[in-house]
C-alpha cells in the first residue's frame, strides 16, 4: 500500500515536468539576438557559432530545429559566400519540406541579385 | 498511522490542484480542423518603449511552438524579407493581405502578435523586469482566427517565496547575463513565449503534425 501512494505521488510529480525536446536548439536563439542586434558579434564568429552548433547536433544524433539551416544559409549569402548559403537553403528544405515555396522564392531572389515579391 | 495516510493523501491533492486549478479553456474546434502543419512568425507590433523588444521576443517565440510539433518560418529570414520589400514597419506587415502571405511563404497559418510590456520597472524596494505578449494565429488559407492568448513572466516571480522549479528557472534565467535591462528582457522572453505557446502548457497551442501528440488532446481540452 505504501508502495503504491509513493508510485502514484512520483508519477504525478513526474507528470508535471516537461518531455524530451523534439529538436536541437543549442545557443540558436542567442545566435538570432545577436543577429538582430548586429553590435557585438561579427557575421563570421555568428557563422562559426552556428557551425559548432551543428557539429553538437550531429554528434548528439539529433534533428536540428526549423530555420537554423535557413538562417545559416542568409548569414552565408550575407558575408558573400552563396556556395554555402545555397547548401543550407538545400538542407533546410530537406529536413523540412515545408519550407520549400519560401527557399525556393529566396534562392530565386538571392540568384537574381535582388529580393523582391512581385 | 491513519495520520500519515491523511498526510499522504492531502500532499497528493495539493500536487493534483497544482496542475489542474487552470482558467476556462479555449474552444480549439476551427483550429483542431484547420491543422495546421507550418506557422509564420510576423514580427510583433511593440506598445512599449523598449526598441530591442520586437527583437527580444522574435529571437525567443520559435522555440515552444516548433516544440509543440510546428515547422517555423526563420524569423529574422523572415524579417529581412519584408525589409527588402519596402515593409519595416510591424503595423503595415500585420495590414498584408493574408493570400498575399500565403503566396510567398507557402505557410499554413500566421501569428500576430503585440508587446504590451517590455523591460524593467525601477522601485524602491526592488526592481523587475516584466515581458508580456498577445498573440493571435489566423489560417492564412482561409483568414480564420484559430487561437488567442496573453500571457506575462516577470523576473520578480521568483523572489522572496522559493517558489519551486519555475522561480528557480526565473532565478537562472535572470543571473545567467550581466544585468541589463535589455538581456534580462530576452531572457524573460523567453519564459513568456513559452506560457503562451508551449502545448503543455493550458490553453496553449495544439501538438502540431511534427510531434508525436499530435491529434491527441491537449492539457486544456483534457480538463473538459
Amino acid at each position: 500500500m505504501k508502495k503504491l501512494i509513493f508510485i502514484a505521488l512520483a508519477t504525478l510529480l513526474v507528470g508535471c515536468k516537461t518531455v524530451e525536446p523534439l529538436f536541437y536548439h543549442g545557443n540558436h536563439n542567442e545566435n538570432v539576438y545577436n543577429y538582430f542586434k548586429a553590435d557585438e558579434v561579427t557575421l563570421e564568429e555568428q557563422i562559426q557559432s552556428m557551425n559548432e552548433l551543428l557539429a553538437s547536433a550531429n554528434e548528439a544524433g539529433k534533428m536540428v530545429a526549423p530555420g537554423i539551416h535557413a538562417h545559416l544559409a542568409m548569414l552565408y549569402f550575407e558575408v558573400g559566400n552563396s556556395s554555402d548559403g545555397i547548401k543550407h537553403f538545400e538542407a533546410e528544405k530537406q529536413l523540412y519540406p515545408e519550407s520549400t515555396q519560401y527557399i525556393d522564392f529566396l534562392m530565386t531572389a538571392a540568384m537574381g541579385g535582388n529580393n523582391e515579391a512581385h | 498511522m491513519k495520520l500519515t495516510k491523511l498526510a499522504v493523501v492531502s500532499v497528493a491533492l495539493l500536487l493534483l490542484s497544482g496542475c489542474l486549478t487552470m482558467p476556462k479553456a479555449h474552444d480549439y474546434s476551427d483550429y483542431r480542423a484547420a491543422a495546421p502543419a507550418s506557422i509564420l512568425v510576423l514580427p510583433p507590433i511593440n506598445n512599449t518603449t523598449e526598441v530591442i523588444a520586437p527583437y527580444g521576443v522574435l529571437s525567443q517565440v520559435a522555440t515552444p511552438i516548433s516544440e509543440s510539433g510546428y515547422y517555423v518560418y526563420p524569423v529574422a529570414v523572415v524579417e529581412q524579407t519584408f525589409k527588402n520589400n519596402g515593409l519595416t514597419v510591424a503595423n503595415d506587415i500585420h495590414a498584408i493581405p493574408v493570400q498575399k502571405l500565403r503566396e510567398i511563404f507557402g505557410a499554413d497559418a500566421a501569428l500576430y502578435m503585440t508587446i504590451t510590456e517590455y523591460g524593467t520597472s525601477y522601485a524602491v524596494i526592488m526592481s523587475e523586469t516584466r515581458v508580456s505578449i498577445e498573440a493571435t494565429l489566423v489560417d492564412i488559407r482561409t483568414g480564420t482566427v484559430l487561437w488567442q492568448k496573453t500571457a506575462t513572466a516577470s523576473s520578480a516571480e521568483g523572489r522572496g517565496n522559493q517558489s519551486g522549479l519555475l522561480g528557480a528557472l526565473v532565478e537562472a534565467a535572470v543571473s545567467q547575463v550581466v544585468e541589463t535591462v535589455a538581456d534580462t528582457g530576452f531572457d524573460i522572453s523567453a519564459i513568456t513565449s513559452n506560457r503562451l505557446f508551449s502545448a503543455e502548457i493550458h490553453n496553449g497551442l495544439l501538438y502540431g503534425p511534427r510531434s508525436p501528440k499530435f491529434n491527441q488532446k491537449n492539457v486544456a481540452e483534457g480538463t473538459e
